[in-house]
């Protein structure tokens, strides 16, 4: 038994019940193969960066897997076949992360994490640094 | 630097640090879009570690995670 991350995209058209049913189907062969499905995230229909088979747009599912290899392969088999699926994603990782994932949380959590630290600002306080000590003279 | 005018402090810049390194680092997760955009030009490159001041380790664990999260369509490979 190892742990693994799953992401997959499922194309624009489909609806959010036949999305749901799709996660199920693909929970059972999990679960067939004796393993176990720790978490099931529905982010929701996202926007694609870039389009993917003509869809702009993609519903994101994240699965948290506890299986043996073969039930993983087997999973990933039956999603290379489905038509519905624009594209997998598995990794395996250390542990499981019970958190919900950065594609769930909301905008508002997500910004007063990164509060102390912001980039933008850190790049341009290279000039602002310089202007506002020459005024300070 | 005799010509710099003496109005003026010589310059010094704060030196900067690895956010991610350390005991309390940000964690890197190619999910977290809105945290790997930081560390790419508005074109979508990913900034070089010379400007980000990322340590070495980490830098390669950062572009990995744009990597896949530019898989997962989450970021793009160019944008224009």
């Amino acid at each position: 038994m190892a742990f693994y991350e799953t992401v997959f995209i499922a194309r624009q058209d489909l609806s959010a019940t036949q999305v749901e049913a799709l996660a199920a189907s693909l929970t059972d062969i999990i679960t067939q193969g004796q393993g176990d499905v720790a978490k099931t995230e529905f982010c929701g229909l996202r926007t694609l960066a870039y389009s993917i088979k003509k869809n702009r747009k993609g519903h994101y599912v994240l699965f948290n897997i506890n299986a043996p290899s073969a039930a993983v392969k087997e999973m990933e088999r039956q999603m290379r076949l489905n038509e519905d699926i624009l594209r997998f994603l598995t990794l395996k990782l250390d542990k499981l992360d019970s958190n919900p994932s950065p594609l769930m949380q909301s905008k508002q959590s997500r910004d007063r994490r990164y509060e102390s630290f912001d980039m933008g600002d850190r790049f341009d306080s290279m000039d602002l640094e310089e202007t506002e000590e020459g005024a300070k003279e | 630097m005799s010509e710099v005018p003496s109005t003026r402090k010589p310059f010094f810049r704060r030196r900067k640090t690895c956010p991610f390194s350390g005991p309390d680092g940000i964690q890197i997760d190619y999910k977290d879009v809105k945290l790997l955009q930081k560390f790419t030009t508005e074109r979508g490159k990913i900034i070089p570690s010379r400007i980000t001041a990322v340590s070495q380790k980490k830098q390669r664990e950062l572009a990995h995670a744009i990597k896949r999260a530019r898989f997962l369509a989450l970021m793009p490979y160019v944008l224009d």
